[in-house]
């Protein structure tokens, strides 16, 4: 009790002593943070419009949608990254659900296999699915699993790197859900409406799902930004998504290339603004999904 | 209050679980069905290839007798010369980009957090989410443009006169820093926000100075989540690829640039096996990296409730 009284005035004295002293480094550090983090956007911006000797001009933008071959790799990432969510999603909701509904051990080896990929870089990643490729014409070219090596590495719509980024993916699709569930009773939930006649299928898609929806999204988006982003895997393996087309087009058309990294850095902007409207929880979702996309980006 | 249709799998629910409620809740078998899905692919798509770079960075295959035996020259072979200097250049890499990316963050998420204005918090969150984001291919051209040989900054800061080459191990510290310093502003905000105002009051009021408490109270507290957050930028650093790629080619020795280089051979016949052993270098240190991290995580979340 008697510490309230000291506390009281040591309030009333700390805001004239600490609102003096912090304003300044406070200022300062904002201010070097906001020239450092803002200066590569507005000069990146400059040097895609200004040309020398021609002065202003937007060709650098303009010329983006007739570029060769700009649509295709888009369309290649946006499609590559649809499949990515669908069948990450399809692996870790059921696997997250039945975690809480089956044996505790369980818990562990789902968390433990979905946090093993961050432990291999993706450069450690391709190599090994390198190796196991070149595993097909070396030992399976007679077997009828040769096709099968072919058909995931079809040019059109590469299997393969669905499935290397759906392994990429899995540790942030797995902490989103995760963090999304915990707030949700599943057991109680799935007795119920089970109890009143649901079926499985029934019970996931209507009731569990619905209370997922903002971490849905939330892993739905660090998905789409790790597969528009990503070009180890894909340059390593000899496809040319969205980064790929970007670094290939980058010596004839420096410009070009910058205009698209810049743009490509509005639209994930953009999407993050949305998601976090979206989601109920807008200011918890950024940090809550935020940290996590640490290896995705490559 | 019986159960009215156990629906079509046999069993579940139907004789124990409801009198009983909470307690004595039945599992439904097999309910660990629905994981299987994901520890196959796991198994598939995860454990092959790192299956298939163990055996090929410990074995070797006689091309004459067709013959593999089990050897240790191509981890050897890793941990010397070029390879050993472009391990140890990516680590000196990441830990200084990550101990001066942990520096800044807290101080820039420390200025965020005593700031009385809301608007500021979210928008340096959002910000941060995004930039964190901004890494690889599109990073390294937003650098080529400003700081690049014929960048805008370059151009008007004549930085050329003055030595500077974006193309550096000193280059590379600038552009990783641009990711860095986000992911760790959000790492640390809500341990920083876990600092109560009450802790600090206390410890004035008993007489301690701002040093004393940051010393005793502060920073023994924030101690997991600042070396949390080290560790992690340091393996976000250690494995990117992309950014140097793009940027340095081979001018600075990079483990995964020199990785890459293997893979699509640049180099010699024979150096894959070469490659899966340093693969495997980058996945121990990664995973000692890791064996720190989580530990220090679990500690540092007692303090952000």
């Amino acid at each position: 009790m008697a510490a309230l009284t000291p506390a009281s005035t040591a309030r009333a004295v700390a805001p004239v002593k600490t609102a003096r002293r912090p304003r300044y480094w406070r200022g300062a550090v904002l201010t070097v943070a906001g020239l450092y983090f803002l200066t590569p956007l507005i000069s990146s911006f400059v040097f895609t419009v200004q040309v020398p000797n021609q002065g202003l001009t937007f060709a650098a933008y303009s010329g983006i949608l007739s570029a060769d071959g700009f649509t295709e790799s888009l369309f290649l990432s946006l499609s590559l990254a649809a499949a990515t969510i669908v069948l990450a999603l399809l692996l870790v909701v059921p696997a997250l659900v039945a975690v809480r509904l089956g044996p505790p051990r369980l818990r562990a080896v789902v968390e433990i296999v979905c946090m093993l990929p961050l432990v291999v870089p993706p450069i450690a990643l391709v190599t090994g699915i390198a190796t196991v490729l070149r595993w097909g014409p070396d030992h399976f070219s007679r077997t009828p699993l040769y096709q099968t090596f072919l058909a995931v590495q079809n040019e059109s719509f590469p299997v393969v790197l669905v499935l290397a980024y759906t392994v990429l993916a899995l540790p942030f699709v797995h902490r989103s859900l995760d963090a999304g569930l915990r707030a949700v009773d599943v057991p109680t939930l799935v007795e119920a409406a089970r109890n009143c006649g649901a079926g499985r299928l029934y019970v996931i898609l209507r009731v569990i799902l619905p209370n997922l929806r903002s971490s849905l999204a939330g892993a739905s988006f660090l998905t789409l930004a790790l597969v528009l982003g990503e070009y180890t895997v894909a340059s390593l393996l000899g496809f040319r998504p969205f980064a790929v087309w970007i670094v290939s087009v980058s010596g004839a058309e420096a410009r070009m290339s910058v205009a698209v990294s810049l743009l490509s850095l509005l639209i994930t902007w953009a999407l993050l603004l949305v998601l976090s409207r979206a989601g109920t929880g807008s200011a918890a979702a950024v940090p809550a999904a935020a940290p996590t996309p640490v290896p995705g980006k490559e | 209050m019986t159960v009215p249709h156990p629906s079509a799998a046999p069993g579940p629910g139907a004789a124990g679980s409801k009198a009983g409620g909470r307690t004595s809740r039945r599992r439904p078998p097999r309910a660990w069905l629905g994981a299987l899905p994901l520890l196959v692919f796991a198994g598939l798509c995860f454990g092959l290839p790192a299956g298939a770079l163990l055996y090929g960075a410990l074995t070797r295959t006689d091309p004459v007798a067709g013959t593999t035996e089990i050897t240790g020259e191509h981890l050897a072979r890793s941990l010397r010369g070029p390879y050993l200097t472009s391990l140890t250049g990516s680590v000196e890499l990441s830990a200084l980009t990550a101990g001066l990316a942990t520096v800044l963050g807290v101080l820039i998420a420390q200025a965020v957090v005593t700031s009385r204005r809301g608007a500021l918090r979210g928008a340096v969150l959002t910000a941060s989410g995004v930039l964190a984001n901004f890494g690889g291919i599109p990073l390294a051209f937003a650098f080529v443009a400003t700081l690049g040989i014929s960048g805008v900054v370059t151009e008007i800061g004549h930085l050329d006169a003055l030595g500077w080459n974006l193309y550096s191990f000193t280059g590379l510290t600038v552009i990783y820093l641009y990711f860095l310093i986000p992911l760790m502003v959000l790492v640390v905000v809500p341990a920083l926000d876990g600092l109560r105002p009450q802790w600090r009051e206390a410890a004035l009021n008993t007489g301690a100075t701002t040093w004393q408490f940051w010393r005793h109270v502060g920073l023994p507290v924030l101690a997991p989540s600042l070396l949390g957050g080290f560790v992690l930028l340091f393996g976000s650093a250690f494995a990117a690829h992309a950014t140097a790629a793009a940027l340095v080619g081979g001018s600075v020795p990079l483990v995964t640039l020199k990785i890459a280089d293997a893979l699509s051979g640049n180099v010699l016949v024979g150096q894959e096996n070469v490659a899966l052993a340093l693969s495997l270098d980058m996945i121990v240190i990664a995973g000692l990296v890791m064996a720190v991290y989580l530990p220090l995580q679990r500690r540092s979340s007692r303090w952000l409730r």
